[in-house]
């Protein structure tokens, strides 16, 4: 063979390669030969993005970095964290409190970061308790949960956070429509049609993040899926999607599917302020929690909340119209014009996308298809921009990126598919693995997307890794969407089932992060500031053990005088200034878990010593080479006993004939 | 075969294979070409998150320092409170090592300058400075940067100077 015959079969080979390379196969084939390029970030190096994922059925918020799919931080929200003492600590424990007590657990589904004129801007995250009804709010300086609000006259509050474009609201609409806090509730469910009632609720956020519930909407007796805030010219707006216009009790699977077309309900948020100011509002007395985290006592505290404000539709014209949107719709997305409102019917065969120019018309002009519940029903035909046709099967969430296309996720067909918003022609189709439920690009439910990826979370991963037992990882897939067509680059485990989630540059965030507590600023009523201030005391059956911690000792590390049937509060101040130095404090027995104490910070672990004895307590926090050495002892006597309440550290030596001994 | 002919067939092939390769350059292109786009510069975290409430001191220079008699007393008590709350579970006033060594005659050990890098500038010392590497083989915990401003760390030292007996 000469040398051109062996150039033309080499070349013929590559051609076959690389054609193949292009033609998806399977499950390994669609990342391109540069994706691992492109995800790796050297050591050293840090990640271009934040990426905030909700942890679904663990209750907490995960963050991860991107392209590299790098784990950082588990945030605990709405279940305890043995690990950080969160929920276990006396400081902490009043944050999962409720109307119905201690929650220590929720399911986490959707995350809102905090915006201003449209653009996040890294001061908070949001994020709901599925379950029993919350909004958590989550402070980015400190990667700690704030504030945690229950919702009144809710069953499950699935359609939340999402959050207006200037921070105004997170609104909370109700999963399931229930009879409300304050009907009797004691009534067959078989009268749901009669009894059973729906809310959206508008949370304010004021200028420190704080939150409180504004206003209710009581509204017939749907259920309430997904929400999203309009912006730019739909800014006043939000549009709650909802399912089971049927108002079915049972087997919704089926009952809930017998119609047409369910709702896009469209509320006019402006105008219910107008309605609150003008005193339409009914007062009405419910009972829900309130708690908020003190970044300077290093402490939560928990009110119940007594009163709500509710307006109702029919007393409020204007406010609430109900859009008609085919097949049980779930996500209701705002692209970053505001002008355009994408619903996604789980069961439909196409994707509506609605416009919020033509919304506008058909209410000017009354063009209405009669009512729900004495709530004007938009005519579908005359606020449609059109339909996407034949995208893919089981539509689900939308998001947007800068430059007018949009990125629908389909759970049955497991793909994500890219469209144009303008012409409503598909452009692009990937798969994933497998069914993929939300997705996100950085930026994409704002007014200014930062594109690059688009981020799949997947409900199922099969045989996507190695497999551990009849339970397997849920997963993210990272695509490159910088191009034409969208390229698979990473698939990564994540923690709990990730819902929806929210990317943002991390210099937005960095810049603001908290290193330490300033000790200075510690104004914990139990703190130990300084060894002078370490002490051990008696009141009654409570000791207060006020516990300082440094490298690497306790002061004080030897406590006697403990008597059973005493409850033991060991106070632990951590007197470093040093970023990335806590302390951990554990003692043998206790019912509930360890303390972690960052830098400049007071906690408090109670123990009620079981039985007569002395018990090691030590720092679990890796934090000198001397660490092992960071230990001590707490005397536990029998009731009764005179020993009297003693404390040291390093002065306790032997004393008596033992010393003697020596 | 004619000269001709070879020629032929041999400008065939040849034209085959650049074919080819402007194909396969193609496929490749369209395969991974387009990447991220590489236009955005890194995160400078030191930069992003020099307005900490953390402080990490510049190097104190000699001509920084000015030791003047007598002692100032409103030094002496800030210089204390700050003692307690940051450096005395580590440090006693007396000459017995703890975590540290004890500060009884650190003023005559020690030159101000080299205190006051030591309390502001600790990985530094650390890493840098042989007196300081010395104590860390002999205590061997690293001594903790407690995030002192410089003229925190001055008042520190006043109080040193009043606890091994200076006026």
């Amino acid at each position: 063979m000469n040398t051109l015959s062996k150039l033309t079969a080499i070349a013929t080979v590559a051609l076959v390669t690389f054609m193949v390379g292009c033609k998806p196969r399977g499950a390994q084939s669609a990342v391109g030969g540069d994706a691992a390029q492109k995800t790796y970030v050297a050591p050293g190096k840090y990640d271009e993005f934040y990426d905030f994922v909700s942890g679904g059925f663990s209750g907490q918020m995960s963050v991860y970095g991107l392209p590299s799919g790098r784990l950082f931080r588990v945030i605990p929200v709405f279940s305890v964290d043995p690990e950080k003492g969160y929920g276990y600590s006396e400081e902490t424990k009043a944050m999962l409190n409720t109307s119905h007590g201690y929650v220590p657990w929720d399911d986490l589904h959707h995350i809102a970061l905090s915006e201003t004129n449209g653009i996040q801007d890294g001061r908070w995250v949001f994020a709901n308790g599925n379950n029993t009804p919350r909004i958590a709010r989550v402070d980015l300086k400190t990667f700690r949960t704030a504030e945690i609000l229950e919702i009144p006259n809710s069953a499950g509050n699935h359609s939340s956070p999402f959050i207006t474009e200037n921070s105004e609201y997170v609104v909370a609409g109700t999963r399931f429509s229930v009879p409300l806090d304050n009907a009797n509730g004691d009534v067959p469910i078989n009268t749901y049609k009669q009894n059973f009632k729906g809310t959206v609720s508008f949370v304010k956020v004021d200028t420190s993040g704080r939150m409180s519930i504004a206003f209710q909407i009581q509204t017939p007796g749907v259920n309430f899926d997904l929400a999203r805030a309009g912006k730019g010219k739909s800014h006043g707006w939000v549009f709650f999607s909802c399912y089971n216009s049927e108002k079915a009790n049972t087997l919704l699977e089926v009952n809930a599917s017998q119609r047409d077309k369910d709702f896009i309900m469209c509320v006019n948020w402006k105008k219910a302020e107008e309605y609150v100011k003008a005193g339409k509002a009914e007062k009405r007395t419910v009972a829900y929690a309130h708690n908020v985290y003190n970044e300077n006592r290093h402490s939560a505290t928990s009110e119940i909340e007594k009163e709500v404000l509710v307006l109702d539709p029919k007393n409020c014209p204007d406010m609430v119209y109900f859009m008609p949107c085919p097949k049980s719709p779930h996500g209701c997305d705002t692209d970053p014009s505001g002008e355009y409102i994408v619903g996604s019917g789980k069961l439909a065969a196409v994707i509506p996308v609605f416009s919020f120019t033509k919304i506008q018309k058909a209410i000017a002009d009354k063009n209405y298809d009669g009512d729900y519940d004495g709530i004007p029903v938009l005519k579908y035909e005359s606020v449609l921009h059109g339909e996407v046709q034949k995208p893919g099967l089981g539509p689900l969430h939308t998001e947007f990126d800068a430059d007018g296309n949009a990125y629908t996720s389909f759970f049955v067909s497991s793909e994500i598919v890219k469209w144009r918003l303008s012409d409503l022609k598909v452009l692009d189709r990937v798969p994933t693995y497998y069914s993929v439920g939300h997705l996100s690009v950085p930026g994409g439910p704002t007014r200014k997307p930062w594109g690059k990826y688009v981020i799949a979370y997947n409900k199922i991963t099969k045989d996507r890794y190695l497999p551990t037992g009849p339970e397997l990882a849920q997963s993210a897939q990272l695509y490159d969407i910088s191009g034409e067509k969208m390229k698979l680059l990473l698939d990564f485990p994540t923690i709990g089932e990730p819902h929806y989630a929210e990317a943002i540059p991390a210099d937005l965030i960095v810049k603001n992060s908290q290193k330490i507590y300033r000790i200075e600023d510690n104004q914990n009523p139990f703190a130990a500031k300084g060894d002078a201030n370490a002490r051990v005391e008696r009141k009654g059956n409570e000791v207060h053990a006020y516990i300082t911690a440094i490298r690497s000792h306790f002061t004080p590390d030897n406590i006697e005088g403990v008597k059973l049937g005493d409850v033991v509060y060991f106070h632990v101040t951590n007197l470093e200034q040093d970023w990335d130095i806590p302390h951990g404090f554990a003692v043998k027995g206790a019912n509930n878990a360890e303390l972690l104490i960052m830098p400049g910070e007071t906690q408090t672990l109670a123990w009620k010593p079981d039985r007569v004895g002395v018990f090691p307590i030590y720092c679990t926090d890796f934090c000198s080479a001397l660490h092992q050495e960071m230990q001590g002892y707490v005397r536990v006597s029998v009731p009764g006993s005179n020993v009297p309440i003693t404390f040291s550290t390093g002065k306790n030596e032997p004393t008596g004939p033992i010393a003697q001994n020596k | 075969m004619s000269l001709i002919l070879k020629l032929e067939i041999m400008l065939k092939r040849i034209f085959f294979s650049v074919f080819l390769l402007v194909i396969i350059a193609f496929f490749a292109t369209s395969c991974g070409g387009e990447g991220v786009k590489k236009d955005q510069p890194a995160v400078d975290i030191n930069e992003l998150t020099k307005n900490q409430p953390e402080t990490k001191g510049a190097e104190v220079k000699e001509t920084d320092i000015q030791i003047t008699h007598p002692l100032n007393k409103d030094w002496i008590a800030s210089g204390k409170t700050i003692y307690e709350l940051k450096c005395q579970p580590c440090h006693k006033l007396s000459e017995e090592k703890l975590v540290g060594p004890g500060w009884k005659e650190v003023t005559k050990r020690r030159t101000p300058v080299w205190i006051m890098n030591m309390i502001t500038n600790t990985d530094y010392m650390l890493d840098k400075d042989p007196e300081a590497q010395k104590l860390l083989e002999l205590c061997m915990v690293r001594m903790p940067n407690q995030n002192l401003t410089r003229d925190e760390a001055r008042r520190v030292l006043e109080f040193q100077r009043n606890n091994d007996g200076e006026k």
